[in-house]
């Protein structure tokens, strides 16, 4: 099966002040698969995955050198157009941040920023988007709902809806499900499974049946610093790396 | 003291924070106690009005006719100086009059027939206050905007105690800044007649009431979570779109209240009125007419008024509608704002 490299990861340092919080990262991030990133609370795969659309940027005092390509373009160089970037890069965060809007206008918010006015294209891009994040039956009724009211997992699929309605090439997930009762993470999980066949996926988890369930390839990060990476059954099964077979095995985070 | 003794030694531990607890319980007591008396002292000074015009019960002899219609009265101005109660009567009549005289549109106090009408000081007010509130919301709620979304961290570390330093400035200073500089320059720029006017000083407490404005929506905006700021720039929103999309609608209770706080701070505001107005008591719609403030007629007439006179009543009546307004006012602001907060983020 030929892979296509989507984003490619090389030499990346991340300090916050002075410290040092992601050391020497080199992955490379394939398109159309989900890839995992697993490890201890504080290892760095959340920030890892907000440098991959430049979030870390709001934090003050990030310094961040090395380099992330995507698609053959460094994201990093100065003269990038970050707010081109976001809109290729989607992003669910771990809590459900819906905004205070109606249901429909929180899915509608992207297209609308980006200057869709026309009521009914945005109803179409609203349903079209709410039914592939497994939603429009629950809220199809209810669209002028605020996004509020619904449950955590409804939230939670909405945040996917909105991301979608941008159409992004790359969903990055930082912990979608670690919020969520087990039958609301299943539903995410199965949406990941179909949303594989459009979007690139990178998730952050704690879980790593979770990431085992639903990921092709997986990144054990450890202390800042990228310890294994590979074909998910493969560090499942039989990591190269001591620690990664310490922490996939329950020994040990 | 071993570990152990000291974790018997719960009763004086306890005795301390009763003693503190009481201690806290008394100072907020006191400065509510404080609020409830000003405002019974201030109202008290004013009730006396009421009795006195409708004293003709207890003045004996004056007919009732004769105190409630004053034309008739000047015609037996002679029946009533003969009288016994003459100087009863005589107040309750002016008492009477005064209190109908509230209803007109002439403020002439110190005159021989005095006229206390309230319309030309509320309007003054009302003028003064909304055009300082039309200059300084706007200002205050884009440099509030722009300290929480763009300005880099340092920058904010400056903007945000300097404004507020303002909001500490003197009024008196910032009156006769207006006094001095803003009404020339004003009306060198509009060319207007009367220097002092509505909008010089509605200029001028746009200086006093932006530091409240701003501070207070910069509270509210900085009270949105993070993660709504984080989401819309994640979607690709640029900084400002999201400012307009997301920051502002969810702080708009808390805009709301900045305006209630710096209406009642501008409604109340004396010094910079009094300096800036010109203060003639004129029911004119144009916003470079001097006006006349209930505040500023407080302030100007107060010292100057005989105790106990009708005329001193009734600043003191104006004192007691200037509390009430900036009351209800402030409750306003404070209960909107937390139902108003609250239901946004909880989801309705």
């Amino acid at each position: 099966m030929s892979r296509m490299l989507k984003i490619s990861v090389s030499d990346l340092n991340l300090f916050y002040g002075e410290k040092q919080a992601l050391m020497n990262i080199a992955l490379d991030i394939f398109s159309h698969e989900v890839t995992a990133f697993i490890g201890p609370s504080g290892c760095g795969k959340s920030t890892f995955l907000r440098t991959l659309n430049r979030m870390n940027d709001l934090i003050d005092d990030v310094h961040i050198d090395g380099k992330v390509v995507l698609d053959g373009e460094d994201i990093y160089l100065p003269n990038m157009d970050v707010v081109a970037l976001r809109k290729r890069v989607g992003m669910i965060f771990q809590k459900s941040n819906p905004f205070p809007k109606s249901i429909f206008e929180n899915v509608a918010y992207g297209p609308r920023i980006y200057g869709i006015t026309d009521k009914s294209v945005l109803y179409e891009i609203v349903e079209s988007k709410l039914k592939q994040a497994a939603l429009w039956e629950e809220v199809k009724d209810d669209l002028n709902k605020s996004g509020l009211s619904l449950s955590g997992g409804q939230q939670q699929r909405l945040c996917i809806a909105r991301a979608l309605a941008t159409e992004p090439e790359i969903l990055l997930m930082d912990e979608p499900a670690s919020a969520l009762d087990p039958l609301s993470t299943a539903k995410i999980e199965e949406l990941i499974f179909e949303l594989k066949k459009n979007y690139t996926i990178v998730i952050v988890t704690h879980n790593m049946q979770q990431a085992a369930r639903v990921s092709d390839y997986t990144a054990f990060f450890y202390m800042g610093s990228l310890i294994e990476y590979g074909k998910t059954r493969k560090i499942f099964t039989e990591p190269t790396n001591k620690q990664t077979e310490d922490y996939v095995t329950g020994r040990f985070g | 003291m071993s570990i152990e003794q000291a974790k018997l030694n719960t009763k004086a531990v306890l005795r301390n924070d009763k003693i503190v607890e009481t201690i806290i319980k008394i100072v907020s007591f006191i400065s509510f106690a404080l609020i409830i008396l000003i405002f019974v002292f201030v109202f008290k000074e004013a009730v006396p009005l009421f009795f006195k015009a409708m004293a003709p019960k207890t003045a004996a002899a004056a007919p009732i006719e004769q105190e409630t219609y004053g034309e008739e009265v000047t015609g037996k101005l002679e029946d009533i100086k003969s009288n016994n109660a003459s100087k009863t009567a005589a107040t309750v009549e002016d008492a009477a009059q005064s209190l109908l005289s509230l209803g007109n549109k002439e403020w002439q106090p110190v005159s021989s027939n005095p006229q206390y009408g309230l319309a030309p000081l509320l309007w003054g007010s009302l003028k003064v206050t909304v055009i300082s509130l039309l200059i300084a919301t706007p200002i205050s709620v884009l440099a509030s905007l722009f300290t929480v979304v763009f300005a880099p961290k340092k920058l904010r570390e400056f903007i945000k105690p300097a404004i507020e330093l303002l909001a500490g400035f003197p009024s008196v200073v910032i009156g006769f800044f207006a006094l001095v500089t803003i009404a020339t320059f004003s009306q060198g720029v509009f060319g207007y007649q009367s220097r002092l006017n509505a909008f010089v000083g509605g200029l001028a407490m746009a200086i006093a009431v932006a530091p409240i404005i701003f501070t207070v929506t910069e509270d509210a905006l900085n009270a949105i979570p993070k993660f709504m700021s984080e989401a819309s720039l994640a979607l690709g929103a640029t900084k400002w779109q999201t400012a307009i999309h997301v920051l502002l609608p969810a702080a708009t209770p808390g805009i709301f209240a900045a305006m209630l706080l710096g209406f009642g701070r501008a409604f109340g505001e004396t010094m910079i009125v009094i300096m800036a107005t010109g203060n003639a008591s004129l029911n004119s719609l144009s916003i470079f007419d001097s006006v006349r403030t209930m505040s500023a007629t407080i302030g100007a007439e107060m010292a100057e008024v005989v105790f106990g006179d009708i005329h001193y009543h009734i600043l003191f009546l104006l004192g007691s509608i200037l509390f009430i307004l900036t009351f209800a006012l402030n409750a306003v602001a404070e209960f909107y704002v937390r139902q108003r907060l609250m239901k946004r983020f909880k989801g309705s």
